[in-house]
């Protein structure tokens, strides 16, 4: 036997090793999770029964993939790093030009494209859970990006910004009868209020207290808005908050609403697609009103507190107060994207701004590439998107059995799917900077030397 | 010297705790002059520093300064009982700086400064280092930010004369070809003078250098004192620095002040300070009775 021969043998008989501890330790994590199954049966007993095949078949996939990783991936990545320095990978210019005129471009027909394939009932789907939704989480994941891609601090409540613009817009539009554009702004401007409020004793803290103080403030919400039953009808939410109106003309089958006044026939997709205009419209707003304070004073400022808080002050930048307004304008589109999500549903209550809710946008955020708004935007496709088709992966039964319901794996797709990511693209998926003025030519940033802020 | 008194520093002192890093320290900087503070590692310098600049609040001692004419130095004791950080009249302004948060200080006071651990912003480029040092007459600019959103003409104007001004400063460093380079890409004894054009992006009237020499070669060194000579003459900018390099220190400052463990041991010209055997032996690390002997055997 020769001597690479040998060495070849004692590798795979090391991986096939490591494969089978693998396996064992995802068969002593999977027992609990997958193996074991308590269903409650027809006399209301607890009864505890087992999916074995199923555990084998997750056992069976983890220890395959880790031979695999050893053996075939591991070696290629290696003998691709050696050969080739790195160079830092940013966007071609002439694709992100085209990208978003592109992108904007598609999004306005969307609507059309799928009532075209699918007709009307076939799109709601479609133009509801995919275009609505992501887009939500677009804003959201913009509007949070000024306050942790930009200026860099930590924010762990952002749901709590989202959760004052729908209570507000649920509460006065129901109490007092207020239109959604009246509120809109106010929303906006309640939200930013709270934000400023919050801001002014957190914003002294720094790093892993400010994350902390914040993730407890977007609790503290959360359980006024659950306990203060008087004002916000505690778990039980606020019903039947009004509908957004096309201007005045209101999507019902009367003689005045939206399809008689247009000469349509009436469908309940119409509203849906209004709804979806106006997201796109916020959204496009955020996206184009961030770009722009980018490139003005504060917008530089930001960027400049996250690289050195010290070498701003020593330029007379007031810290504070850059941070307020950084806390002020992500929390405003907070409001903003809260009432559209009370418009839209017509029904709020606590359960839906939950911590891990806040979790979600900031890991778009992260996901994105912190301060990229093309990144970010990508990385809401896909992690909203990705949850919705989740719901229609069928064929995975073909592989797990009939009783397996994808939807319940949905986090543990998305963490392993997070750890990928975070080993291939650390700094996520857009990583470098684009300069906010050039004097000859714009060059991106590497992301080597872009700071993420100390909080 | 010069002109008269700019900086008045008085019985400032600063401690830690138990350490008294600076102790009862008082000097003058005065108008269009370059000041040298020096004194062997951990004499308190940098601390004197963050104490002026407003980084540290000092536990004792009086730190002013004072815009244009020189009457104005009459109202000091009366601003100072007032409880006041600040006063303006006609012909020029009086700060108290140890009243002072530190952005204030650079903002009103016009207070610039460097650090002895360079802070640039590595992220960004050269040219946005220095129009992140004109943010505040640019957010004037750009009406805090509202009209600038809305997209009033008026500070595009106002961003053009600020991305000139950087360009003289670039061309003044020989740096406009790297414009558009992140700072933190820059060689280090660039880094150095770009930190130096950052905060005179500020227009101030003190600029307080924090070791600009540390780690250049002699050639840089000679290029950094042609900088700061060129900015006291172009500028009429009172120049502080802190310094270990001799050759920078006697070369162009006009005034020396030296500490040792936080005490003030000497003040005067250069060539007093040069010849000071309090001096000799701080910087020998021997007692004063020791130091004749030591100048002996130093031939001096
Ligand atoms: N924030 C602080 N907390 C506690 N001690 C400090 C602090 N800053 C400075 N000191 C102490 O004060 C003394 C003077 O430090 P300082 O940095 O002013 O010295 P320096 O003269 O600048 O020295 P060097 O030439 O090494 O820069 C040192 O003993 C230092 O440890
Ligand atoms: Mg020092």
């Amino acid at each position: 036997m020769t001597a690479s021969a040998r060495r070849e043998r004692s590798e795979v008989v090391h991986a096939l090793r490591d494969a089978g501890i693998t396996a064992l330790i995802s068969f002593g994590l999977f027992l609990p999770l997958v193996g074991l199954l308590t269903i409650t049966n027809m006399n209301n007993e607890l009864r505890l029964t087992t999916r074995l095949p199923l555990l084998v078949i997750f056992v069976a996939l983890i220890a395959g993939v880790r031979l695999l990783v050893t053996l075939v991936i591991r070696p290629w990545a290696e003998r691709r790093r050696a050969l080739s320095t790195r160079k830092p990978f940013s966007i071609p210019r002439s694709f992100s030009r085209w990208f978003v005129p592109f992108a904007i471009g598609f999004l306005v027909v969307y609507p059309f494209i799928s009532l075209a394939a699918v007709g009307y009932s076939g799109s709601l789907k479609w133009i509801d859970n995919f275009g609505i939704q992501i887009l939500i989480y677009v804003m959201l994941g913009w509007g949070l990006n000024i306050v942790v891609g930009l200026a860099g601090l930590l924010d762990l409540g952002y749901v709590a910004f989202y959760a004052v613009g729908a209570y507000s817009y649920g509460l006065l539009a129901s109490h007092f009868g207020l239109s959604f554009w009246i509120l809109l702004p106010l929303a906006g401007i309640l939200s930013s209020f709270w934000g400023i409020l919050l801001g002014f004793p957190v914003l002294r803290l720094r790093g892993d207290y400010l994350a902390i103080v914040t993730l407890a403030f977007g609790e503290i919400i959360r359980i006024v808005l659950v306990n203060w039953v008087d004002l916000t009808n505690g778990y039980a939410g606020i019903a039947a908050i009004p509908r957004p109106t096309f201007f005045g003309i209101p999507f019902n089958t009367d003689d005045n609403g939206f399809a008689a006044t247009f000469h349509l026939t009436f469908s309940p997709t119409h509203r849906t697609i209004f709804l979806y205009y106006l997201i796109l419209g916020l959204a496009l707003l955020t996206g184009y009103v961030t770009t722009r304070l980018r490139r003005l004073p504060v917008g530089r400022a930001w960027e400049a507190l996250r690289e050195d808080e010290i070498a701003c002050r020593s330029l007379g930048i007031n810290t504070t107060n850059t941070k307020l307004t950084a806390f002020a304008m992500g929390a405003m589109f907070a409001g903003f994207a809260g009432s559209f999500f009370a418009a839209r549903q017509g029904f709020i209550s606590p359960e839906s701004f939950t911590f891990i809710e806040s979790a979600t946008i900031l890991s778009i955020v992260v996901l994105g590439g912190m301060g990229s708004q093309i990144g970010v935007a990508i990385a809401a496709v896909a992690m909203i998107g990705g949850t919705e088709i989740m719901r229609d992966m069928d064929f995975l039964k073909a592989i797990f059995g009939d009783t397996f319901d994808p939807t319940q794996y949905r986090m543990l797709i998305f963490g392993f799917a997070m750890v990928l990511i975070m080993i291939w693209k650390p700094r996520g998926l857009i990583a470098s900077r684009e300069p906010s003025v050039f004097l000859k030519e714009r060059k991106t940033i590497s992301s080597e030397l872009v700071k993420e802020g100390h909080g | 010297m010069a002109g008269e008194a700019m900086l008045r520093v008085e019985h400032l002192t600063m401690r830690f705790g138990g350490l008294v890093a600076v102790n009862d320290v008082s000097f003058e900087v005065h108008r269009g002059t370059i000041a040298a503070l020096i004194g062997p590692n951990g004499a308190g310098k940098t601390t004197v520093f963050n104490c002026i600049t407003g980084f540290y609040k000092p536990s004792e001692g009086r730190i002013a300064l004072q815009h244009g004419d020189s009457s104005a130095w009459q109202s000091l004791d009366q601003l100072t009982d007032s409880g006041k950080r600040e006063r303006r009249d006609a012909n020029g302004a009086l700060f108290l700086l140890e009243r002072m948060p530190d952005y204030l200080v650079a903002q009103r006071a016009r207070v610039a400064r460097t650090f002895q651990n360079i802070r640039l912003f590595s992220g960004m480029t050269v040219l946005e280092n220095l129009m992140v040092a004109q943010h505040n007459p640019l957010m004037l600019a750009s009406g805090y930010t509202v009209l600038g959103v809305l997209g009033f003409p008026g500070y595009a104007v106002r961003e053009y004369e600020a991305v000139e001004k950087a360009r003289g400063w670039l061309e003044r460093l020989e740096l406009v070809d790297r414009a558009d380079d992140p700072a933190g890409d820059l060689p280090y004894g660039a880094q150095r003078r770009l930190e130096i054009a950052r905060a005179m992006c500020t227009d101030p009237v003190l600029l307080c250098l924090d070791e600009p020499a540390a780690g250049l070669n002699a050639h840089e060194s000679a290029e950094l004192n042609e900088l700061l000579l060129a900015i006291r003459k172009d500028f009429g900018t009172t120049i502080l620095l802190i310094e270990h390099d001799m050759s920078v220190v006697m070369e162009i400052s006009d005034h020396i002040v030296v500490l040792d463990y936080g005490v003030k041991i000497s003040d005067g010209t250069p060539e007093f300070v040069r010849n000071d055997p309090k001096v000799i032996g701080a910087y020998l690390g021997v007692e004063d009775d020791e130091v004749a002997e030591v100048e002996a055997e130093v031939g001096l």
